[in-house]
């Protein structure tokens, strides 16, 4: 593992992290750490909190309070070092549909300032993993959505971050596609990448090692798959997300 | 019983892809249908089919007893559709929308009231907010309200549930089963497998094909090969041995599980899972535990779109 | 039109007018920041301006005050005669831009006590550079008399100007109408190809098409806002000049509105047609651009005369809407015409509006192919 850079074998740690839009609080007093090669799943409802939290992960947005580190970098004033040090792939707007496969990872390799030498080797070995090699030339908005996921997830990772924010990576994927999705995000974190991934499949929740559940802008559980299921009495992660967030009244009212 | 729907031997394509490839189906009135597949599958362009927006290369398709193609006017006030991403307008409050799409369709909200009312009265109280400041679940509920306030005699909703949580999706499922309840024939589409269960039957549709159609709970029981479950230790390292296999035809990660599918349909599903745990603890997985299960939804879907040829045999 | 659904649209689009704020305001204050800028930017630099003078009576005094045009090297003399009769042939075959008519008594006045009295004739075929010659003229003589003055005596030179071909026009009279023309397309053809385009971009029209309204309906539910926002766009272009400018408005305002009615009418029918062709909203934009604006600033005579456009490119400007409602502003405006005198441009631009309407309503299927 690369541990070698962050504090105490966290690749994220986070205490009472607080965001307030006026009088709405969005995130209220998170505290949470991610180990470093951890798949961790961040779930919660729609306007729980979950994607401002994730922009405040990522240098984003500025917390109201509180204080977190992301690859052993302060979210407050090292957003730059942040940045640099991990890979971001949202469900949509990750690649460029009117440029080619190459054209697109020859662009990220650029904007993290690879050798040109470096991205050559590194498209040549993606394009083979993915099995995209006769269709290097192609535009990737052409590419089935389920390619198009496999890509992006490699491009996130060109750079060779030390973390990687997955945010619905699988949404509307094919059940075949999603699950070789997943062992592409298993193959990263044995390769010491740590995983921060939200997701709305439950099925996927449980491919986490530990998951948090976000209600209300809290984080209302925190624990392995199994773990949650043997507290909440459930048979599914599904149940137990049900459960905490069924309650939840104020992410509607927001 | 007469049918809402009746498709047959429709095909649509868009340049060189094919769309749809020769579906056809039938809905019974005041069925809950469920189209299940990925995004890409031919889901949305069945759906346009159906609402009069595109006209089928070959095939005919019948709404209500009209055809899409001639009568189109007839179906138009006949049908609520509900595109996929919520067609709603971003800038204007909740009730104004509604408003708005009431008075399309030549109506009013109040004479449609009784029939959203279950759905609507939830978000009624934001009824001053923008729709853009909606949550995922709140849109669906707008958007659902929207395409009923015309009172119509089926509902056509293109993956309402995509985008939106968990519990949000399981609410909208307990509202479409009060909706059929009520008599109201509804065809819905989803990329979430376990959702079909929801429904009286499903079409598993992929690449434009349709791969199967029954009730949900009678889709596992085709699957025509041994299918185990595999539980215990670490989960990709499992994976790994058991894809190894000579015998494995597929593995999959399933929830907390992995699924595994052996070669032999002749072989008892027992015999094979003594075999596969035996091999696992050669490899060191002494703490795996293997068990026969019957195949769900998302097995046969995955066995259907793999193309595996199943044998022929004995697909008992 | 079934009413409650018409009254929906109307209210729902100006809902959507309304709440973009930000285009709200570009959009009132667009004809008011183009008249000003027009009015003030749109007054071209002239160098070798071409003088004749008509000095019946030449002396030291008039000889200097040629010397003084001639030293700002901006003009040139290119007669020099006893007679005004020789201002009108060289007018005619645009030989000179401006004449300088000295008084037979200007340089005796000029010692005396009387004032000396000069006339300014200026070629104001083109009122922006006509202004400009004035100018420029006017600079020379008043720096003249200055210098004189600063001397013993009160010098007092009056000046009289005739704008040839153009009696009283300033330039922003000429733009008036032309603005009026471009604001119109803007908010009409551009806002209503976008305000469609974003429909389908967000799937709305999915469920209008849907719905029981037919196309011709959805179309005029959605463009009756335009109209309204248009017309407001037409006062506001009005007053400004009015009140800024001091343009004159000499015809009736009634007639003036309804021929604005009938180029929105054209305008917005172009939107539709516009967003019927484009597949996303910035297409949709930039087509609207490139087929209405463009031409319509252009090539209609409201920036380069017709007359002085070439041979070939004659025909095209007949296509043009703005062409013939630039016509017919100026002439209710500026001349006080009515449509007596404008019918047949009236006539034209009814059979744009009915053509392109016709084939903004075809160009709407009701289904998605």
């Amino acid at each position: 593992m690369t541990a070698a850079a962050q504090i105490n074998g966290f690749a994220i740690d986070a205490q009472n992290l607080t965001r307030r839009f006026g009088s709405f609080i969005a995130v209220d007093h998170i505290t949470f750490d991610v180990k470093t090669g951890e798949v961790f799943g961040f779930l919660g409802a729609n306007g729980a909190g979950k994607t401002t939290a994730i922009k405040m992960l990522v240098g984003l947005l500025a917390p109201s309070e509180g204080v977190a580190h992301v690859a052993g970098f302060d979210v407050h004033s090292q957003r730059e070092q942040i940045r640099r040090n991990i890979g971001y792939m949202s469900q949509r707007f990750s690649l460029y549909a009117d440029l080619t496969v190459r054209e697109n990872i020859r662009l990220y390799g650029g904007i993290y300032g690879l050798p040109p030498a470096h991205i050559e080797e590194r498209t040549k070995l993606m394009l083979d993993t993915l099995g995209l090699a006769t269709n290097a030339d192609d535009l990737v908005g052409k590419l089935p959505l389920g390619w198009k996921q496999k890509l992006a997830f490699s491009v996130a990772l060109l750079h060779e971050p030390k973390i990687v924010f997955l945010d619905e990576p699988t949404g509307g994927v094919d059940p075949i596609t999603r699950r070789q999705f997943w062992e592409l995000i298993y193959a990263a974190a044995a390769r010491g990448t740590t995983v921060f991934v939200t997701t709305h499949y439950m099925d996927e929740a449980e491919y986490c090692d530990r998951i948090s559940i976000m209600v209300d802008g809290k984080i209302a559980a925190l624990g392995t798959p199994t773990e949650l299921k043997e507290r909440f009495g459930a048979d599914s992660v599904d149940d137990v997300f049900v459960r905490l967030a069924r309650g939840a009244k104020k992410g509607e009212a927001a | 019983m007469s049918n809402a729907v009746e498709l047959r031997s429709l095909s649509k394509s868009f340049e060189k892809v094919k769309a749809l490839d020769d579906v056809s189906f039938d809905v019974a009135e005041g069925e809950l249908f469920g189209l299940v597949g990925p995004d890409g599958a031919g889901k949305t362009t069945l759906f346009r089919i159906l609402t009069t927006l595109l006209v089928p290369d070959k095939g005919s398709a019948t709404v209500c007893g009209l055809d899409v193609v001639k009568d189109l006017w007839a179906i138009r006030s006949r049908v609520g559709y509900m595109p996929g991403g919520f067609a709603l307008y971003p800038d204007l409050s909740v009730a104004e929308n509604l408003e708005f799409f009431a008075a399309v369709f030549g109506t009013t909200v109040e004479k449609g009231y009784e029939l959203i009312a279950p759905i609507y009265r939830q978000i009624e109280p934001f009824k001053d907010r923008r729709a853009e400041a909606l949550s995922g679940g709140m849109k669906q509920k707008l958007a659902l309200s929207c395409a009923l306030v015309h009172r119509p005699d089926i509902l056509l909703l293109d993956e309402p549930t995509t985008g939106v949580d968990a519990v949000s999706r399981r609410e909208f499922w307990d509202q479409l089963g009060n909706l059929k309840a009520s008599g109201l024939t509804i065809v819905v589409s989803t990329p979430y497998m376990d959702e079909a269960l929801r429904c009286d039957r499903v079409a598993l549709i992929h690449s434009g094909k349709i791969l199967e159609i029954d009730p949900p709970g009678a889709v596992g029981r085709r699957y025509p090969l041994p299918l185990l479950s595999v539980t215990g230790g670490e989960r990709f390292e499992l994976l790994r041995a058991l894809r190894e296999f000579p015998e494995a035809h597929a593995v999959y990660l399933f929830g907390d599980e992995l699924h595994y599918t052996d070669k032999r349909a002749e072989v008892s599903a027992q015999a094979i899972a003594a075999e596969v745990q035996e091999y696992l603890a050669q490899r060191g997985h002494t703490d795996a535990q293997v068990a026969p299960i019957s195949a769900g939804i998302e097995d046969s879907f995955m066995e259907l779109m793999g193309g595996a040829p199943p044998p022929t045999a004995a697909a008992a | 039109m079934n009413l409650n659904a018409l009254r929906a649209f109307v209210v729902k689009e100006l809902h959507h007018i309304l709440r973009d704020r930000q285009t709200l305001t570009v959009l009132l204050m667009m004809p008011l920041v183009q008249v000003i800028l027009f009015g003030y930017a749109l007054r071209s630099d002239v160098r070798d301006i071409r003088m004749a003078i008509v000095d019946p009576t030449p002396d030291n005094a008039t000889l200097e005050l040629q010397s003084r045009f001639l030293s700002t090297m901006r003009f040139r003399i290119v007669a020099t005669g006893q007679s005004t009769d020789i201002i009108e042939p060289l007018f005619r075959r645009d030989k000179a831009d401006v004449a300088l008519v000295f008084d037979p008594d200007f340089a005796s006045h000029l010692r005396g006590t009387e004032p000396a009295r000069l006339l300014i004739a200026i070629d104001a075929s083109d009122p922006n550079t006509g202004t400009t010659y004035l100018n420029y003229t006017r600079a020379v003589i008043q720096a003249y008399q200055a210098e004189l003055s600063a001397g013993s005596n009160q010098v007092r030179i009056v000046t009289e100007t005739r704008m040839r071909f153009n009696p009283t026009l300033e330039s922003v009279n000429l733009f008036v109408p032309g603005l009026i023309a471009l604001v119109l397309v803007l908010v009409s053809a551009l806002m209503t190809a976008i305000s469609l385009s974003r429909e389908k971009e967000r799937g709305t029209m999915e469920v209008l098409l849907v719905s029981p309204l037919r196309p011709q309906q959805i179309i005029v539910g959605k463009v009756l806002p335009y109209l309204v926002l248009a017309f407001a766009n037409v006062l506001t272009a009005l007053l400004a000049a009015w009140a800024v400018f001091h343009v004159p408005f000499r015809g009736s305002v009634v007639l003036l509105l309804l021929e604005s009615i009938l180029y929105t009418l054209v305008s917005l029918a172009l939107g539709v047609l516009v967003a019927a062709k484009t597949a996303s909203q910035r297409a949709a934009m930039l087509t609207a651009m490139l087929a209405t604006m463009l031409p319509n600033a252009l090539l209609s005579g409201m920036i380069f005369p017709i007359a002085s456009m070439p041979r070939w490119l004659l025909p095209v400007t007949y296509v043009v809407p703005a062409r013939w409602f630039i016509v017919i502003a100026r002439g209710i405006m500026l001349k006080g015409v009515g449509l007596g005198i404008l019918w047949r441009e009236t006539l034209v631009l009814s059979a744009m509006a009915l053509l392109l309407l016709v084939a903004a309503m075809r160009s709407f299927k009701p289904r998605m192919e």
